[in-house]
């Protein structure tokens, strides 16, 4: 009532403020939830990496206050910067390093001599400034006196600084920039390769009437089941210096660039295989029959008709793939010898060198062509759905003696790539002593033994994936809904889509590192998550979000718009009708996003290498650590047990699927 | 009374209870916005919706009171049709077995009683709808919603639907407002139709109210069919079409005004032009074309003391036998002046 | 119907995944100490049965990895430690480790019956040593055979081009073996001529690997006929049957000892002095003993199985700190020289 007199007296009328139901607040409550998940686990731990990068340390000649006694008694009161200023001795590039930098104060003294009689008297003039006297630490504000002979064993300490130095010495440190070059280098020619031989397979699968094509298909996927280092270990094994197949090689070394490319070529093949497939069985069978009819011939249909119908496919498998090499960490870390790339070489300042910082602006710079490369392959995908919504008729191939066989030899050519390099990881596994006894044995498979952290190792990855499968598929569906069902907040959901999106771009090395910077900081609320399990469960989650994410969109988007305005009018809850509608028909999406995340759970490498913990080591990351201590063998063994984890799951996963479907999806039928 | 609602754009409409409304108007007149408005799903930016005396504005849909139907049925397909019945019925705290009487009650009352155990997957589209609407109806609502509900069934499954959907409706006395833009539907359901266009409400009144006495010249032209014939207001009461006078009301337009007068063809009375006499607005025009339409004669007409205009009337069978019309024949055409409705020229 | 078995079906899927834990395990009465170690894996076993003889009470968590990774590991966590103690890592990390702060000084009962080399120089002694670790050259005499190598004498002899290729040495980066081979070429050729000695040597450098004991295991597996790792390494793989000859080179070998420290915030501080009481007993010396010729307890070490006999003459006489706080100095000298050749992590 009030409201109308007002609206009479002042005009327009008073804007009417919906009221917010229960379901809107559920809604709202889990968008929050989620959005503080993607943002604890994705956005800020990327920021506190960008933040280390531009955090440097020097060593402050200004705060260290000094007196000497050249026999006559104490001098004047002095700092070492003026000293400094005096004779020149360090440059602005000396005093710059990292935290563990220590800098000796006698080239200060251009006279000075341990033998003379001369005594020295330092002090930390501010709190923040340490010295060290042998490796004691000193860090009061008092006097300390030293002789000649004592104060030979003074070491500066750096303190915190902020600014681009760090990036001013990796563009000027050769050792460093020029692993751009090799990164984009192998990354080119790896997509090059790679996606010439998967569109041959799905051009011979497609567009041939060969036989056992579900037995191909098959096998293509088999390199997913893998971590991206096992085809690494197969390569020492089949072309490394006691190799069986060296000679194939003519004596130029398998570490190093070829083994690089031959891998992953291996790891990306059903990447770039599942893309142009898809690209290639919705090519228009009458584009087909009008290049017949043209009497075009074979090779002229092929450049003016496959191709330009698979394009999309092409460009958006190619970038992919190159996504993939250019972040992908274990691969080279086996086989690349003295061959540096980008995500190497942040593992190498981290760990070998104790320099976060650097490692940090190596993981920048890293990002800069993951970014791009998935920015590109996102734009082209978008037009390849718009061709897939055209009306097109399948193509159905015509059986063809000579083709037909010429792409079965193909296949199999590519099968026994496929399939040689792991059963040479098997063998080799069963191996007693490569290669000076080659008796079968199974010490191999005595993990405990050795590095990596035995057979637990191998539990905890179970247990990583269940978790990471049944927790990531939760938080990645739900967040899907809510992008895709939620009423107004259109803003907030185009940022939530956006940060969900962004996991495919970051590479897992980066995507570690950041999880140290931010987890690891005592002052962090989450900081009791690090060297649990619990961190590489939100690290593998986050990782591999947005396949996910996409495969629930997908799904949700097939279902009625309009089932949420039947659900509230007759006064059900939003999440009854999520959990008696929504989670039931969507079912097959959401096994297809947990055996997903197995799959990678069990594999990677890259995020969790910096992340785990005595409790939590992972088979993944065992194979790398065996290899890295030189048990190779063992690294095969564990390597093939990861494989054959992931193939039961995937028949799981089937069998599972299959189940459900003709359970509870009986509406499916007419 | 049954609400009192203030939307689009300054749009006032009661509906009463027990009413069966339609709201009819061209694709994007703010039919369905008016709709969703009532049900909360899009709620408006100003204004009051009132429900039962209870000023519902800003309320969510969950907590208002109404049943809907969508063009897409909207049917959860892993549930069976059963189940979709009792979707708004099992948090209910009923017994389960008042659940399963209420269900069978419902599904024979749209005429499906054994198609219970089915998916909807396995029924017809008017099957479908019939579960869709016996859905919305189960938790017996004050306020029954229907958008477009026939759109998406053929022709024949459409015409029988929309007699039972009325024919339901009667019996449960519940108020029921629809949205479509089939003008046949409208007239044959509603009690009342909310003619919209361009977001506003052109008209509101009973079928044979927005027929025969169409409030706008939007409405005289989106209903059934219309003859136009531009002219002025010489006095009041009287208007040149050309330069025939014709005597009709015209309400408060002025002398001098630009006016479109309308008549409906069915309105037109045609004689033999010999032996007519001259009569206050009768006209001689010439046949310029026949149609015949099944059940009657679609005659254009024309005269050069209409000057532009040209006008089409349906004569009747047997008129048309006795008239023994062909193109270029001349007829006497009397425009009733009760059945002339004048409207201000646009533009 | 169908429905209630898709409840079913999903409350059993939360169940099953309930059932996991996240790791954490209960409290138990028995403390757990987290230790951080590069002590061979095979050995991890063998130490923590032979502690538990003693003290059942208290349960051992080892976290290994090789000395460079445990080292970055401990100076990452330096505001937040996730260790208690160190047990086994050379002393040179400790030395860094005790010059931020990051160790609890204590002086062990019985630290007095150690060879006061093993002992910090700080009193109380913030670590005290375990044994030393000497390096050594693992020689695979199949391979060298097959490539009509003969068996290198000196380090010097490692610079001789017919060895070009044939070598290949862990990357100091990440080695502790690395790293103690870089310092004790700088302390026996003088700065200038250790660099350039290495110089030389990296011409032969097939690559550098990240952990010390992978030249000798890749020397031991033919993958390459000459690894420049530690003995005991060299001794281990020669047990299982490798064709290895291990060789000291007569210049003298750098070595380094493992030690033990408590970390400074643990909340276990008195199982932690249990553990590093414990560590410098006979029984403890012994047991190293097991693998190492040289260990800190006078006259407990006994000879080991395929060691080099010399082992113990040509041992240099190291300056612990020098390589300390050289450490950052040296790595970069050496990572601008020499890294492109390093192999990838490292």
């Amino acid at each position: 009532m009030s409201d109308a007199a007002q609206a009479l007296k002042a005009g327009p009328a008073p804007t009417v403020k919906p009221k917010i139901s229960r379901d809107d607040w559920t809604m709202r409550l889990f968008m929050g939830i989620i959005a503080i998940y993607l943002a604890v686990t994705l956005v800020m731990p990327l920021y506190a990496m960008l933040s280390k990068s531009f955090s440097t340390y020097k060593v402050d000649l200004s705060g260290y206050g000094l007196q000497v006694d050249t026999g006559s008694g104490w001098g004047d009161e002095t700092t070492l910067d003026a000293i400094n200023a005096k004779h020149g001795a360090f440059k602005a590039s000396d005093l710059a390093g990292s935290s563990d930098t220590r800098l000796s104060p006698l080239a200060l003294f251009p006279d000075f001599s341990f033998r003379s009689p001369t005594k020295y008297r330092l002090k930390n003039l501010r709190p923040d400034v340490v010295f060290l006297f042998g490796s004691e630490r000193v860090a009061d504000a008092e006097w300390h006196e030293y002789t000649s002979n004592d104060f030979r064993r003074i070491s500066l300490r750096p303190v915190k600084d902020i600014g681009a130095s760090n990036y001013l010495r990796y563009f000027s440190t050769p050792s460093l920039f020029y692993s751009i070059y090799n990164s984009l280098f192998i990354a080119a020619i790896s997509t090059l390769i790679t996606v010439t031989i998967a569109f041959g397979f799905a051009y011979a699968l497609s567009r041939s009437c060969m036989r056992f094509k579900g037995f191909f298909r098959l096998v293509a996927m088999v390199p997913i089941l893998v971590p991206s280092l096992l085809p690494g270990i197969a390569l020492v094994y089949l072309f490394g210096n006691q190799g069986v197949l060296k000679d194939l090689l003519f004596g130029h070394s398998i570490y190093g660039p070829i083994g690089i490319v031959i891998g992953s070529v291996f790891f990306t093949l059903p990447h770039a295989f599942i893309i142009i497939q898809t690209a290639l069985s919705i090519s228009d069978a009458r584009l087909y029959e009008a290049a017949v009819s043209l009497r075009a011939s074979k090779w002229k249909t092929f450049w003016t008709v496959t191709i330009p119908g698979a394009r999309y496919g092409l460009i958006s498998a190619a970038f992919v793939v190159f996504n993939l090499v250019i972040t992908d960490f274990g691969l080279p870390k086996v086989i690349g010898g003295q061959f540096n790339v980008l995500a190497v070489d942040i593992y190498k300042q981290v760990i070998g060198q104790q320099n976060f910082e650097m490692g940090a602006v190596v993981s920048v710079v890293l990002l800069v062509p993951a970014l791009l490369a998935f920015a590109i392959d996102r734009i082209v995908q978008r037009r390849q759905v718009a061709l897939l919504t055209a009306r097109s008729v399948a193509y159905e191939p015509t059986p063809s003696t000579r083709f037909d066989r010429l792409c079965l030899l193909y296949c199999a050519f590519v099968a026994v790539f496929i399939l040689g390099l792991l059963g040479m990881c098997q063998y080799a596994a069963l191996i007693k002593f490569w290669p000076y006894d080659l008796s079968f044995s199974l010490t191999n498979y005595n993990f405990d033994v050795m590095d990596g952290g035995g057979w637990a190792s191998y539990g905890n990855s179970i247990k990583l994936a269940l978790w990471t499968a049944g927790i990531g598929t939760c938080i990645i569906f739900s967040g899907a809904y809510i992008v895709e069902k939620m009423n107004g907040f259109t803003w907030g959901r185009g940022i939530f889509q956006l940060v969900a999106m962004m996991p495919m771009a970051i590479p897992g090395m980066v995507l570690g590192l950041a999880y140290i910077f931010f987890f690891n900081e005592p002052s962090n609320p989450f900081n009791f998550i690090y060297g649990t399990l619990g961190i590489l469960v939100v690290c593998t989650v986050t990782h591999f979000y947005t396949v996910g994410h996409l495969t629930a969109l997908t799904a949700l988007k097939q279902m009625d718009p309009e089932f949420e305005a039947v659900s509230s009018s007759l006064k059900q809850p939003v999440w009854r009708l999520f959990s008696r509608i929504t989670v039931p028909v969507c079912l097959p999406a959401i096994l297809n996003i947990s055996i997903y995340i197995f799959v990678n759970a069990m594999t990677t490498v890259s995020a969790v290498v910096f992340l785990y913990s005595p409790d939590t080591t992972l088979a993944s990351v065992a194979v790398l650590n065996m290899d890295d201590a030189g048990d190779i063998a063992p690294a095969a063994a564990m390597g093939m047990m990861i494989f054959y984890t992931n193939a039961l799951a995937r028949i799981v996963h089937l069998l599972l699927s299959r189940g459900i479907v003709t359970r509870t999806q009986a509406w499916r039928a007419r | 009374m049954f609400g009192t609602f203030t939307a689009l754009q300054d749009i006032a409409l009661d509906i009463n209870e027990g009413e069966f409304v339609c709201f009819l108007g061209p694709s994007g007149c703010g039919k369905t916005t008016l709709l969703r408005a009532i049900a909360g799903l899009d709620i408006q930016t100003t204004g009051t919706v009132i429900q039962a005396g209870q000023d519902i504005s800003a309320l969510p849909p969950s907590e208002r009171d109404f049943g809907i139907v969508f063009q897409s049925y909207a049917l959860f397909p892993n549930l069976t049709v059963n189940r979709n019945v009792a979707y708004g019925l099992e948090n209910a705290r009923l017994a389960k077995n008042k659940i399963t009487s209420r269900v069978t009650e419902l599904l024979s009352l749209v005429g499906l009683p054994d198609q219970g155990p089915k998916y909807p997957a396995q029924l017809s589209g008017g099957q479908q709808q019939r579960v869709a609407l016996a859905r919305a109806l189960a938790t017996s609502p004050g306020l029954l919603l229907l958008d477009e509900p026939l759109s998406a069934l053929d022709a024949q499954v459409r015409v029988h639907l929309r007699h039972e959907i009325k024919l339901l409706q009667d019996r449960l006395g519940v108020t029921t407002v629809m949205v479509t833009h089939d003008q046949e539907e409208a007239l044959s359901m509603a009690d009342r139709i909310v003619v919209m266009n361009h977001g506003v409400i052109e008209q509101v009144g009973t079928p044979t109210e927005i027929y025969t006495e169409p409030a706008t010249l939007f409405v005289a032209d989106f209903i059934g069919e219309m003859n136009h014939l531009s002219g002025d207001v010489t006095a009041a009461g009287k208007v040149k079409v050309g330069t025939l006078p014709l005597t009709c009301a015209t309400a408060d337009l002025a002398k001098g005004q630009a006016v479109i007068a309308t008549i409906r063809p069915e309105d037109i009375v045609v004689k033999p032009s010999k032996g007519a006499k001259k009569a206050a607005n009768t006209a001689v025009l010439t046949v310029e074309e026949l149609e015949f339409l099944g059940s009657f004669w679609r005659v254009e007409l024309s005269a050069p003391s209409l000057g532009d205009n040209s006008l089409s009337a349906n004569i009747s069978i047997n008129n048309a036998r006795s008239l023994a019309l062909e193109p270029g024949s001349k007829v006497s055409a009397e425009f009733p002046a009760e059945r002339i409705r004048v409207f201000p020229a646009v533009g | 119907m169908r429905n209630s078995f898709v409840k079913k079906l999903a409350v059993g899927a939360f169940a099953s995944v309930a059932l996991l834990t996240l790791g954490n395990r209960a409290a138990n009465a028995e403390t757990e100490l987290t230790v951080y170690t590069a002590v061979e894996a095979e050995d991890l076993k063998k130490y923590a049965a032979k502690f538990n003889e003693d003290h059942p009470d208290i349960k051992i968590k080892w976290v290994r990895d090789s000395t460079g990774i445990v080292t970055a590991k401990l100076l990452a966590e330096k505001n937040n430690p996730q260790a208690d103690v160190v047990w086994g890592l050379a002393a040179t990390s400790l030395l860094l480790l005790k010059s931020e702060g990051m160790l609890e000084a204590y002086a062990p009962a019985g630290v007095d019956k150690l060879d006061s080399k093993f002992v910090d120089t700080s009193t109380p002694p913030t670590w005290v040593g375990m044994d030393a670790w000497v390096a050594a050259v693992c020689y695979n005499t199949v391979e060298a055979k097959k490539h009509n190598l003969t068996p290198p004498k000196s380090w010097k002899d490692l610079t001789d081009a017919k060895y070009k290729g044939h070598v290949i040495m862990p990357n100091p980066n990440s080695s502790g073996t690395g790293f103690l081979d870089v310092s004790s070429w700088l302390q026996m050729f003088g700065e200038e001529g250790g660099w350039k000695y290495m110089d030389g040597l990296h011409q032969n450098i097939a690559r550098y690997t990240h952990s010390g004991s992978k030249p000798c295991k890749l020397a031991a597996a033919g993958e390459i006929p000459i690894g420049v790792s530690f003995a005991f390494r060299g001794a281990k793989s020669k047990a299982a049957g490798a064709p290895l000859e291990i060789i000291v080179p007569e210049e003298g070998v750098g070595w380094d000892m493992e030690a033990t420290a408590i970390v400074a915030g643990t909340s276990k501080v008195d199982a932690a002095k249990k553990l590093v009481d414990w560590s410098i007993t006979k029984k403890a010396n012994e047991m190293y003993n097991g693998g190492y010729a040289v260990v800190a307890m006078p006259g407990v070490a006994k000879p080991v199985e395929h060691f080099p006999e010399n082992l113990l003459e040509k041992m240099i006489k190291n300056d612990f700190e020098f390589a300390a706080n050289n450490r950052k100095r040296i790595l970069g000298e050496w990572q601008k020289r020499y890294d492109s050749k390093s192999e990838p992590k490292s």
